[in-house]
Order: C-alpha cells, then structure tokens, then sequence
C-alpha cells in the first residue's frame, strides 16, 4: 500500500522541479527550437516551390524557344520556297524574254531578208528589164536592118496600138 | 513521418509479449507476498535455503529463521526477495552507491516547531538516532518522531512532513538538469546554424521534436496545438530521460522515480489541470449536459464527471506501473541468482535481464510517447470545437 500512495514531500519537488523545467524549456528551448523548425519548414517549402515555379518558367521558355525555332524553321522554309519560285520565275522570264527577243531578232533578221530579197528581185528586174531591153534592142536591130521587117513591124505595133 | 501505423502494429505485439511477462512475473511476486503474510511458507523456504549455509539441525535453523523473520536483522544471510526488491524501488533517504557505502541526502522536515534540515548521513543507516527540534529515528526509510519513552511516537510522526531531497528527488534534479543542457545546447545549435540541416545532437533530437508535433500533437488537437507544445515536449521528455535514467542500474541513474507514484501523480494533475482549464464550452457542455434522455442525465454526469478524474487517473497507474513492474521484473530476475544461492543461475538470468532492459528501453519510449499522446488526446477532447 506504500507503494501506492504519493509521498507529499516527492509531490512538491516534482511540481516545483516539473515547474522550472517547463519555464525554462518554454523560454529556452522550446521557442527558439519550435521557431527555427517552423522557419526552416517554411524556406523549404519556398524553396520547393519557386523551384516549381521555376521549373514551370523553364518549361514555358523551352516552350517558347521550341515554338521560336518551328517558327523560324517555317520562317526559313518560306524564305527558301519564296527564293526558289523568284528564281523559277526569273529564269522562267528570262527564257521569255530571250525567246522574245530571239523570235524579234528572227523577224527582224526574216523582214531584212525579205527587204533584200525584194530589193534584190527589183534589182534582178530591172537588170533583166535591162537586159531584155539591150536584148530587144539588139534583136530589133538585127530584124531592122532591112526595110521589110521594119515596115511589118511597124505595122504589128500599129495594128496593137489600134486594138488598144 | 507517417510510421504510426507501423509502430503501432509492433508496438502492440510487444504489449501482448509485456504483458504475457506482466502475468507471469507478477504471479510470481503474488506468490512472494502471499509467502511473507502467511509466514508459513516463507519459512519452509527459508528453511530449505538456510539448509546450505547453517550447519545446526534442522530445527534451530527454523528457529533461527523465525527470529531473523522477527527482527529484519542483516547480519544474517537470509535473502528476502521482496524485501529487496521493495527497497530497490521505493524511495530512499540514502542514495545507495555500492557495497555499504551510501551518498547522504539532505533531509527537510517541517515540523509543528518549524523546518528541520540536517544530513540524512546523521541517522547512519537508521541505526542512530537524530536529535535536533525533535529526535528522529529512521523506521524503514521512513522518519519517525521518537518519544521520551524511547518509542515512535506516531501521533508526532503524523504531523511531521518530510520534505527531503531524497533519491528520486535528487534523480529527477539530475534529469531536469540533463534535461536543460541537451535542450538549452540544441537550442544554442539552432541558433547558430539558423536555416541550416540540423548537425550532431540537433539532429537526433529534432526527428524526436518533430514526432511529438506531428505524430501527437497535430493529429489529437489539431490547429491549436502550439500552445500545448512546451507541455507536451516538456512531460514526453521528462517521462523518458526519467525512464532511461532509471535503466542504468549504477549510481547516476537507478532510482525508480517514474515508478513511484508521487511523480504520476503529479504529472497527470498537470494534465488534469490543463486539461480542464483549457475546456471550452463544448466540454463542460458535454459534461454537464450530455445528449441523453433526461432520466439518464443524473447518471450521465455522474459518469462524465468522474471521467474527469479518471483518464489522468489511468494515465497516473499506467505510467506507474509499467515502470515499477519493469523494474520488479528485472529485480526479480537478478534475486534468482540469490534465491538459488548458485551461479549457475547467473547465465540464465543474465540473459532474462539483458533482454528486459531491451525491452524496458522501449518501454521507457512508450509509456512517454502513451502518457504525451493520452495527454494530446485529453486536450484534444477539451478544445474541440463541434461535435
């Protein structure tokens, strides 16, 4: 039964012992204790989360960047697309115009030709006039030298010169 | 930190194999209890252990027996387990370091004539008598005031309040002191590397720190728990450096100042008080009146109303018990070696003790952690604020 019943001396020191401690772990241990674990608590959580955050700002730049690059991909692919029709068009103008140019040559070069050719055949004709003339002339001669054939001539040429 | 769940499922295995031990130890010290009151068997036990000591016939080792029975003499060899073992765990005016040397204790009475403050090295080992106010006589450890006619004078003794810096109370300045240094050192720690990891003793005690906040304290009161923190740590940490203390069997530790009701006692008015100090309406409402019929209320406050005392009162024999029987049982184990009077009982309860004090090791953590919870829980019910 002595086991069981509290001595009023061990009472009071354990209340006044249990007492002390408490005030000066409160105020020594506890707070600075508790504080510290809840402030480092917290700039972990910061931490944690700006490194979400930045994690988040990573993802949206590599994003961004990514999009950049389709976009300046695309960007170069039209430039590229843009060049090759220029140029097709280009020497597709070019062939034109040569064409054009060669096919103005050739009418030109055709119209010389012609102009020459005509002026050679006026020429060829009056050379030939000439010459059937000089030929005529020398025939005529030759058929004149005796009054008969002239007479006759002369008749025939009266005789057109009358149907006329 | 969510490991309650597995702690609790090994936990309660340990309880089973604790409390299978309980059964058997404390049937055994019934057993020796029941031998002392009836004397009969005490004496044919004794009589068979004298047998190898005392040479004479067997009948004068029963009358020598009987008459060492009578007068609780020690210069004789008989061994009286529970006698020993009640000494060990009781408080003491003597703080006992080895063989029959004692480290003296202060010893404050208040008397009707007022304080009395001598050494209890004065009594030398109660076989002298003291005089100072009055002349005081050390009867089992306990002080008694003696008369002129040279006996006890019981109706003096009674107003006589012993005040004295005994064992346990010297044990527990010696853990409040311990206490103090570690927690006042973390602290200086968490001072200096601010924000930092925690680093050598820091980082044993913060875990701890941080089990009682959030393992206890958060999940029974929820988010009024900081206020109740400096208690909590304060009595989770005083129970279990007590308890360890109490482990070491050598002369710093030792004393059985969580087994000793005194102590309980006052740990669980604490929490008694706290408790209903901190009750808000919805408490006292629960208490005074309950959601029952009306015939049933006279009855139900009654119930409730001693509920009041009898969670910190189950809280005060909890604690109590499991350290005294611990101790009992690791007592019990080492007096085998003397009942038998052989050491080749030595190895057997050698190992029986080694792996009680494991044991108890856990158990000093447990019934800390059980009387901090329960305390939670307590505060928890009282603060809550629907129901």
């Amino acid at each position: 039964m002595e086991l069981v019943t509290p001595s009023i001396g061990l009472v009071f020191w354990t209340a006044i012992a249990f007492i002390c401690l408490l005030i000066l772990l409160k105020k020594f241990a506890w707070k600075p204790i508790l504080s510290a674990i809840h402030e480092r608590e917290q700039s972990i959580d910061e931490a944690l989360n700006k490194a979400e955050l930045a994690k988040q700002e990573m993802a949206r730049l590599t994003a961004q960047n990514e999009e950049l690059m389709k976009e300046a991909r695309a960007e170069r692919d039209r430039i590229l697309k843009e060049a090759k029709t220029l140029k097709d068009s280009i020497v597709q103008e070019a062939k034109t115009q040569a064409h054009n140019e060669g096919a103005k040559l050739i009418e030109k070069a055709r119209i010389e030709i012609e102009n020459q050719k005509k002026a050679a055949l006026s020429e060829l004709k009056s050379q030939v006039s000439a010459l059937s003339l000089d030929i005529a002339e020398r025939v005529l001669r030759n058929q004149l030298d005796d009054k008969s054939k002239q007479q006759e001539l002369v008749s025939n040429l009266l005789k057109d010169v009358e149907l006329n | 930190m969510d490991c309650s769940h597995v702690f609790e499922f090994k936990v309660n295995r340990l309880i089973v194999v604790f409390a299978l031990f309980l059964a058997v130890f404390s049937g055994s010290s019934v057993a020796f209890a029941q031998a002392d009151s009836t004397g009969v068997v005490a004496d044919s036990v004794a009589a068979v252990v004298h047998a190898d000591t005392v040479t004479s016939g067997a009948g004068h080792a029963a009358v020598h027996s009987e008459g060492e029975h009578a007068a609780g003499g020690h210069e004789n060899e008989k061994f009286e387990p529970t006698k020993v073992i009640m000494e060990h765990i009781a408080d003491s005016h003597m703080w006992h370091l080895w063989g029959h040397t004692s480290l003296p204790l202060p010893v404050i009475l208040y008397t009707p004539q007022g304080l009395d403050f001598f050494s209890s090295g004065q009594f030398h080992h109660g076989e002298h008598d003291y005089t100072s106010k009055y002349t005081y006589r050390l009867v089992e450890d306990k002080i008694k005031v003696v008369g002129a006619d040279g006996h006890v004078d019981e109706a003096i003794s009674g107003k006589v309040v012993d005040f004295s810096i005994t064992k346990n109370v010297a044990a527990m300045f010696l853990a409040v002191l311990i206490i103090v240094v570690i927690f006042v050192s973390v602290a200086a720690a968490y001072k200096k590397r601010s924000g930092k990891a925690p680093k050598g003793l820091q980082s044993l005690i913060e875990p701890i720190i941080i089990f009682v906040r959030d393992d206890i304290a958060k999940p029974n009161i929820g988010h009024k728990h900081a206020r109740f923190m400096p208690y909590l740590l304060t009595v989770f940490f005083f129970i279990w450096v007590n308890n360890l203390l109490g482990l070491i069997p050598i002369f710093p530790g030792g004393a059985n100042v969580t087994g000793n009701i005194s102590l309980t006692f006052t740990l669980s008015l604490f929490t008694m008080i706290i408790v209903n100090i901190n009750g808000n309406k919805y408490y006292w409402k629960h208490i005074f009146l309950p959601h029952v019929p009306f015939w049933l209320w006279p009855l139900m406050v009654v119930v409730e109303v001693v509920g009041v005392v009898s969670k910190p009162f189950a809280l005060m024999i909890r604690l109590f018990a499991n350290i005294t029987a611990g101790h009992i049982i690791v007592l019990s184990l080492i007096s085998l070696i003397f009942i038998f009077k052989t050491l080749a009982i030595a190895p057997v309860s050698v190992a029986f003790v080694l792996f009680m004090d494991v044991l108890e090791l856990l158990v000093a953590f447990l019934q800390a952690f059980i009387f901090t919870l329960l305390t939670a829980l307590f505060i928890g019910m009282a603060v809550e604020e629907h129901h």
